[in-house]
């Protein structure tokens, strides 16, 4: 990470601001107006298109192995992805991708 | 003073907003231990939990953060996934619209997932509760979760500062990110979208960071948007 102190506050503040205008959109500016379907349609899917395109480069080639392809960290990503479908539980999944992972990890003698 | 019907209204809003601890807690603490690992300040790890109360879009920010992507992209990932915030504004607006302005703004400060779902469910429960009644439902909810989130986060920063390079937290937030999104792929138009997400983040890997993710969101959300439209015409 490269960026300077005043730079991250920078990046809090803003995010943190716009962040609170985001929410207090309609309940406190725009008010009692109905979205457009299109654009309800568009909001509904945000966190599932914003989310995957940030995570699959780092399953696929983590930064921790300088790019490389590692069946440890796919088969922890494929263990949190099936577990968390299945049981429609974030706790339960992020258990069954860390305990995949550390356990790879050992196995594979990348960790001790 | 506070009627009894208020009273009463803030409490069960605590009772029912406590079992969301379960997931807080950890959430916060391993964002915690992830900025402080990635050398953000004490005072920064928690100013940002203070600020942006809002999971996904802290680690979204922190993960564009650790991959030096430029501040505009930082806080257009960050932003990006807060969007839906909109979306719960807009519903509220039928049953908070007429409390006055600063309580609105208390509440559109507080308002993330767990805060909101709770609430609208309650709302719908009991359609006779009065605004304020409302209002302070949603603060008991959200009354616990906030500070506590903002505690986590500062254990987890201390505890991180303490954590040897070799524990391999580089893997951390992939699986965070990964067990925020499977719970959500509820029906075919969720899986496609997210499906062409992980394909053009892949695909689009070697844009400068940032950018590709900005593409391929953009790409799914219309995904998303196009297979519930075809959905809908088929049934």
């Amino acid at each position: 990470m490269t960026y300077t102190n005043a730079e991250i506050w920078l990046i809090i503040l803003i995010l943190g601001v716009l962040t609170f205008v985001i929410r207090f959109s309609f309940l406190g500016l725009i008010g009692d107006r109905t979205l457009p379907p299109v654009v309800l349609r568009l909001l509904r899917y945000t966190p599932v298109a914003v989310l995957p395109a940030m995570v699959a480069p780092l399953a696929v080639w983590p930064d921790a192995t300088g790019g490389a392809v590692d069946p440890v960290r796919l088969l922890a990503a494929a263990a949190t992805l099936t577990v968390g479908v299945w049981r429609r539980d974030v706790i339960q999944a992020i258990l069954a991708g860390g305990i995949t992972f550390y356990t790879g990890l050992i196995l594979t003698g990348q960790l001790g | 003073m506070a009627t009894s019907t208020e009273k009463s209204a803030y409490l069960r809003g605590l009772i029912d907003g406590a079992p969301f601890l379960i997931m807080a807690v950890p959430f916060a603490v391993v964002f915690g231990v992830v900025a402080a690992d990635a050398g953000l300040q004490l005072g920064q790890t928690i100013g940002f939990s203070l600020l942006v109360i809002a999971g996904a879009s802290q680690f979204a920010s922190l993960q564009m953060m650790l991959e030096d992507a430029s501040i505009v992209l930082v806080l257009a990932a960050g932003l990006a996934v807060n969007l839906r915030m909109a979306m719960y504004s807009a519903a509220l607006v039928p049953h908070l619209g007429k409390a006055p302005i600063w309580q609105r703004a208390v509440v559109s400060y507080l308002n993330f997932d767990q805060s909101y779902m709770m609430s609208i469910l309650e709302y719908e429960r009991r359609p006779q509760m009065r605004v304020p009644d409302k209002v302070h439902y949603f603060l008991g909810v959200a009354s616990l979760i906030a500070p506590v989130w903002v505690i986590a986060t500062a254990v987890g920063a201390l505890v991180g500062a303490q954590i040897p390079e070799a524990y391999a937290l580089d893997f951390v937030v992939p699986i965070m990110f990964l067990a925020m999104v499977a719970p959500m792929l509820r029906s075919l138009a969720h899986v496609g979208a997210a499906f062409v997400s992980a394909l053009l983040g892949l695909a689009l890997a070697g844009l400068p960071s940032g950018m590709g993710l900005i593409v391929a969101a953009v790409c799914a959300m219309m995904v998303g948007a196009a297979i519930e439209v075809w959905m809908e015409r088929r049934a």
